[in-house]
């Protein structure tokens, strides 16, 4: 506790943590006021109603696809896994973020993260939701994926455990049950606090069934941290691990451009540069949306800010090393694929990656823009294009064009591919508006623990 | 008079602090039986009730060995044993490529563990509790503190405690109804 207060009074310096002049009760009730009194806005109906009828294109999308097949995708020899992959791994990606700030930085001690995990979190889950659709329908019978998993069956036969493949189905359905498990333990005693305040009998009932009876007892609370911790050091190594495996996909195959032991750090780094972008294109609107400035401070953008920056250079080493090993290698592919990616038909995604992951993010240097929302907001988007942009180039730019000329060809994404790719983004925001809605969407017991009171003087 | 019966005594105080302090006062008197409430995690509150060490670190390692050890052997026997492939001359034993799920399986079971461990020893869920009859125990979730002690205590009897919480200056105090 001490180191908290620490912070907060160095934050006269810094931006602070959170503003002063706040105590657990008006903590509690403007957290929890926004989803148990505030009236439902306009805007929200409206924002929400967009996101599901985009999310209503998704399912239409997805039923045409199960009616016709994945012919209706633009996928073909040489590139067959297109979109499908790359909105895969831009998700999944993007879900990191939320997870190194509930796990990681709470490790690490970084208090500022309290105010930002639990929607950090959400993100996490929708995205990570949004990104499993991907490889379930490029399947092509996703009826029929169930055979991934190792179950005893008729046909007398069991998956292959030496597949990259098979190890991302672990590795993301792993994923997603500690993310699920972490924000729901999360929440608990919030919920508790909602089940105390709330007046209508059936949030009671209902926010009381989920609080699972919390009271807030001495040896819950000491139980409940250790629990915590662990499931953050569990947390840890996994949200590492996982976009390895991702990377795996590619560097275990030997197709030019994929084939390199760079591909486990550069994509963790860019994992979390694209979700520190997408925390920040949420938070941003949020916390003026909601007024939660005196929560969500200009401290809490520099710090992401710096993150991004961090993470886009060990990105920006990563594309450097790439192309260094194209020419030193001395391997004709690879020297082919630095070429193609240079000169190729698709070059200009290249340049457009290079201009929107390395070039446009140094502007973060300059500190007024650090602290600009909008600047901030902006260069998140760019940052969230460019990372999408990179996944294109590993996924279509060393397909299409690898050993053999004969069989080399082009890639072009299909209506389908579109709604499908759009439509998650409305199912990620449809699910963000109802969470800000119907849960808190700042820790509001981890937001007390900041407070000054909330240490205990020594007699 | 009617009786019913009695499940503690209850004081409510304004602050971490006063809690703590109250706590270790209530422990070192000789109170086995308490507990206390508060609305966020007070470091030094377990240790004053005399609640020292949980087993849900060993829970969680005892789940982590089970998965990592059942993942490992799982992959072996499918891939060696039950229905060995031949993949490039490859060993059907191929440890190497099994190290990933192994890991994957050891995340999943030990954070599995520490989360049902953890509220398996705590008892919950658990819809009804006595603490909650009391009207201002709605407070601790949001900014009070409350120090329980409860009748099954040796040393519990309603007047005694009573006045030996009054001497801990609390807000209020209540007896809880069972």
């Amino acid at each position: 506790m001490a180191d908290h207060t620490e912070e907060i009074a160095v934050g006269n310096q810094k931006a602070p943590v959170i503003e002063p002049g706040y105590t657990f009760g008006t903590v509690t009730d403007k957290i929890s006021s926004i989803v148990l009194t505030r009236p439902t806005s306009t805007g929200w109906f409206v924002g929400f109603g967009v996101a599901f009828l985009i999310t209503m294109m998704l399912l239409f999308a997805l039923g045409y696809l199960f009616v016709k097949g994945v012919g209706i995708w633009g996928i073909n020899i040489p590139v067959g896994w297109g979109f499908a992959i790359v909105n895969f791994v831009w998700w999944i990606g993007i879900g990191h973020a939320g997870t190194l700030i509930s796990a990681i930085l709470l490790l690490l001690r970084q208090s500022w993260r309290n105010s930002i995990n639990r929607f950090a979190e959400a993100m996490t889950l929708f995205a990570v939701a949004c990104a499993g659709i991907f490889p379930l329908v490029h399947t092509g019978r996703p009826w029929l994926a169930y055979w991934l998993f190792p179950y005893p069956n008729t046909m007398q036969y069991w998956p292959q455990f030496r597949s990259p493949l098979l190890w991302d189905v672990f590795a993301v359905s792993t994923y997603f049950t500690i993310s699920l498990l972490f924000w729901f333990i999360g929440l608990v005693p919030d919920l508790a606090t909602l089940r105390d305040r709330s007046e209508s009998r059936w949030a009671r009932i209902i926010y009381g069934m989920l609080a699972l009876g919390w009271r807030g007892s001495a040896r819950h609370w000491h139980r409940y941290e250790s629990a915590y911790l662990l499931l953050a050091g569990l947390a840890t190594p996994l949200v590492l691990s996982v976009h390895t495996v991702v990377s795996f996909d590619f560097a275990i195959a030997i197709v030019p451009g994929w084939h390199t032991t760079i591909f486990p750090p550069y994509f963790v780094a860019g994992a979390i540069y694209s979700g520190f972008a997408m925390v920040l294109m949420l938070a941003i609107p949020i916390r003026k949306l909601y007024g939660l400035e005196d929560f969500i401070t200009d401290r809490h953008l520099q710090n992401s800010a710096k993150v991004m920056l961090a993470t886009g250079w060990i990105v920006a080493y990563g594309y450097g090393i790439e192309a260094f090993m194209g020419w030193y290698s001395g391997n004709r592919y690879d020297a082919f694929t630095l070429w193609n990616r240079l000169h190729g038909p698709y070059a200009f995604f290249y340049f457009m990656l290079l201009l929107c992951n390395i070039a446009i993010p140094q502007l973060l240097w300059i500190r007024r823009l650090r602290t600009s929302p909008l600047g901030l907001f902006l260069i998140s988007s760019v940052i969230l294009c460019g990372m999408w942009l990179e996944r294109f180039v590993i996924v279509v730019m060393s397909l299409h064009r690898d050993f053999l000329p004969s069989s080399w060809g082009m890639y072009y994404p299909t209506r389908w591919d579109w709604m499908t790719f759009m439509g998650t983004i409305g199912m990620f925001l449809a699910a963000m508006f109802l969470f800000v809605r119907i849960l808190p969407m700042i820790s509001i017991f981890e937001m007390r623990t900041l407070l000054p009171e909330a240490e205990v003087k020594a007699e | 008079m009617k009786t019913t019966p009695i499940y503690g005594m209850m004081a409510e105080f304004d602050s971490a602090t006063a809690l703590v302090e109250a706590a270790r006062k209530t422990h070192q008197a000789g109170y086995q039986k308490i507990d206390a409430y508060s609305p966020f995690p007070v470091e030094e509150l377990a240790e004053a009730i005399g609640f020292h060490s949980n087993r849900v670190a060993l829970i969680t390692l005892i789940g982590a060995a089970i998965g990592g050890l059942s993942g490992y052997l799982m992959q072996y026997w499918m891939a060696a044993v039950s229905y060995p492939i031949n993949v490039g001359g490859r060993p059907n034993h191929s440890w190497p490529s099994f190290i990933v799920i192994t890991f994957e399986l050891t995340i999943l079971f030990g954070g599995i563990s520490a989360v049902f461990g953890m509220l398996a020893l705590n008892g919950l869920p658990m819809p009804y509790h006595p603490v909650f009859n009391v009207p201002r125990f709605v407070m601790a979730s949001k900014d009070r503190f409350f120090l329980i002690i409860f009748s099954t205590d040796p040393k519990y009897d309603p007047s005694g405690t009573r006045q030996f919480l009054q001497m801990l200056e609390p807000r209020s105090i209540a007896e809880v109804p069972s």
